[in-house]
């Protein structure tokens, strides 16, 4: 559990950030310059906030106005950098003993053996910090700050300097280590796969103030789009059950109450229920039930609201069967073709091959069985 | 004379010419550390005026410099005097005045060339640190010594040259006195003032030039080992 309640204020920036995390992984996202990194920074204890309080479990890391300050050094906060700051000087394998060198000795600290298997850099023990690749770097970053023993997590942008590839061979990491080691983490990113795929919690900065929190869900699905590049990033996630795997075709079906989902993996049958993140740009809506197409995926539900303006497109979000909400982008055309309003039954269309099947995350919305409170 | 005979009085310049630059440098580095780090990372009113008074040997005439301690740290003078009666320490004309005068005239290349490196050290490997748990002095300890020791070679060989180098304000200070404080150049100085000293300045030029190269090359080894380390592996 995180409370954060903080104001700053820099020549050219104001900083007023409220939010209570309550464990699990909780995502600051927005854009550069919003505050996201002023936040990470705020908890590790680098900035110093005008007036503020900031308490992780129970410890207060500051409080101006009972005069608590705890510094960088006591604090306990596991920074992750986005380019990983490894000591250049030492060897991997001393920069992830160096944390755990100032841990008190009873902290309850994650086995360095373990984290090293974890995050699977054996190989890389003797090696120094310039000869790592990126997603290395990020990887020794990650297991220094566990073995420090912090009492959070907190990755600031722990992906951005790295490409796509590398980004999915480091997100698995994180996600065991959210569901494994059941540390809170604050994981701060612009990128809403990275964000939709991890937290439970999303916290929305827009300059230097929550505009949106809630889960990935409330905050990116069914937006209005103010511009026309904001439909993209307009994504509704819907959590199903995998059931079926059609090895032939290499796909996995998914149950969910309003039709079956169609997934371009084999998921493997011990996935469970995972999340997908569907962008409403494509999602294509019908007032019948459509016959002979390629679309796999087909769900009902009914309109239950439509944003538009002046601009060509609008967001419809249609409330599925069962009660997930989706959105989708079409034009204002489409919209009044078809007759939408509100409560008009429809059929939701969703491409199978426009499902990144590497954005598929692997837990139950944040509530999974070992995940903190 | 020829040019092989090193004389006994010049194998005495030369090993008191070492002597001072070595107490010299020793003496001043974890001052020059201290005052580097202060100018690299403090924030506070006074900056501009340090930084200046750390520069002032650069840019005064070292004959001036060496009047400068002579008041000061002459017999009568307020610190000489103080050093006289409380620890029974005697500068003026003697080699540890020569080792001081050598000090104060290297001291800003020393200090230069160590701030320079710490200017030069990402701040966030020293955030990095204190997230990890390292209080200042052990971020200091283990980060920023480290990070800029390339710089503190640099320094110290630049403070070393320059130690064996220094005349005007050493012999303002100390004089020229054969045995006590006739380094190097005030022996050239006292050859190229008698007839037939050419040989001898000769000599102990080359011995000079000599002796500032190899403790260039010496620093070049150091920074170079310590960065192989970092190249590679364990």
């Amino acid at each position: 559990m995180i409370t954060f309640s903080c104001r700053l204020a820099r020549p050219r920036f104001v900083l007023d950030v409220d939010f209570t995390a309550p464990g699990g992984c909780t995502a600051l996202f927005g854009a550069s310059g919003s505050g996201k990194t002023t936040v990470a920074r705020l908890i590790a204890g680098i900035e110093r906030p005008d007036r503020g309080r900031i308490a992780v479990d129970g410890h207060v890391l500051v409080d101006t106005t009972a005069g608590i300050w705890a510094p960088v050094h006591r604090r306990r906060v596991g920074l992750v950098f986005q380019d990983g700051q490894l000591l250049p000087h030492l060897s991997v394998r001393r920069n992830l003993a160096y944390g755990r060198y100032f841990a008190p000795a009873d902290a309850k600290g994650v086995d360095f053996d373990e984290v090293v298997d974890l995050l699977g850099i054996g190989h890389l023990l003797a090696a120094y910090p310039p000869t790592l690749s990126g997603g290395e770097r990020q990887r020794v970053a990650v297991g220094r700050a566990l073995l420090a023993a912090p009492r959070v997590l907190v990755m600031d942008e722990p992906l951005a300097s790295l490409d796509a590839e590398r980004k999915h061979e480091i997100l698995p990491f994180i996600e065991r280590l959210r569901d494994e080691v059941g540390l809170p983490i604050v994981y701060v990113s612009h990128a809403v796969e990275e964000v939709a795929r991890l937290a439970n919690l999303v916290v929305r900065l827009a300059d230097g103030r929550v505009i949106a929190q809630g889960t990935p869900a409330e905050v990116f699905g069914s937006r209005v789009p103010e511009t026309t590049t904001d439909r993209f990033e307009a994504i509704s996630f819907l959590s199903g059950t995998v059931v079926r795997e059609l090895p032939e075709f290499a796909i996995s079906i998914l149950a969910h109450p309003a039709g079956e989902i169609a997934i371009p993996a084999l998921l493997g049958g011990s996935a469970g229920t995972v999340r997908v993140a569907i962008q409403a740009t494509n999602v294509a809506l019908a007032t019948e039930k459509p016959r002979h197409h390629s679309v796999r995926t087909v769900l009902e539900g009914c309109v239950s609201s439509i944003a538009a303006g002046a601009g060509p497109s609008g967001i419809v979000t249609v409330e599925l069967a069962g009660g997930d909400r989706l959105a989708a982008s079409v034009t204002r055309h489409a919209i009044a073709d078809l007759g939408l309003t509100e409560g008009t039954q429809v059929f939701a269309l969703v491409k199978a091959v426009s499902i990144d099947e590497r954005g598929v995350g692997r837990f139950d919305g944040g509530k999974g069985s070992k995940v903190r409170a | 004379m020829s040019l092989e005979a090193i004389t006994p009085e010049e194998i005495v310049a030369i090993k008191l010419s070492l002597r001072v630059a070595t107490v010299a440098v020793i003496s001043s580095l974890p001052v020059a550390i201290l005052v580097a780090y202060v100018l690299s990372r403090g924030r506070f009113a006074g900056k501009i005026v340090l930084d200046g008074l750390v520069h002032m040997p650069l840019v005064l005439p070292p004959v001036v410099t060496g009047y400068v301690l002579l008041v000061l740290f002459g017999r009568r003078g307020p610190l000489g005097a103080f050093l006289e009666q409380t620890f029974g320490i005697v500068l003026s004309f003697r080699w540890t005045g020569a080792a001081l005068a050598a000090a104060v005239m290297s001291f800003p290349l020393m200090v230069r060339a160590i701030r320079l490196a710490m200017d030069a050290i990402d701040r966030r490997s020293e955030e990095a640190a204190a997230t990890l748990g390292a209080s200042p002095i052990w971020v200091f300890a283990t980060v920023t010594l480290p990070l800029a020791f390339p710089g503190i070679v640099a320094g110290v060989v630049l403070a070393f040259a320059k130690a064996l180098g220094e005349f005007g304000a050493t012999i303002t200070f100390v004089s020229n006195i054969p045995g006590e404080t006739q380094t190097i150049p005030a022996a050239i100085y006292s050859y190229t003032q008698t007839p037939d000293g050419e040989a001898g300045a000769l000599r102990l030029s080359l011995i000079a030039v000599a002796l500032s190269f190899a403790a260039l090359i010496a620093s070049e080894l150091l920074v170079r080992r310590s960065g192989q380390a970092r190249a590679g592996f364990e």
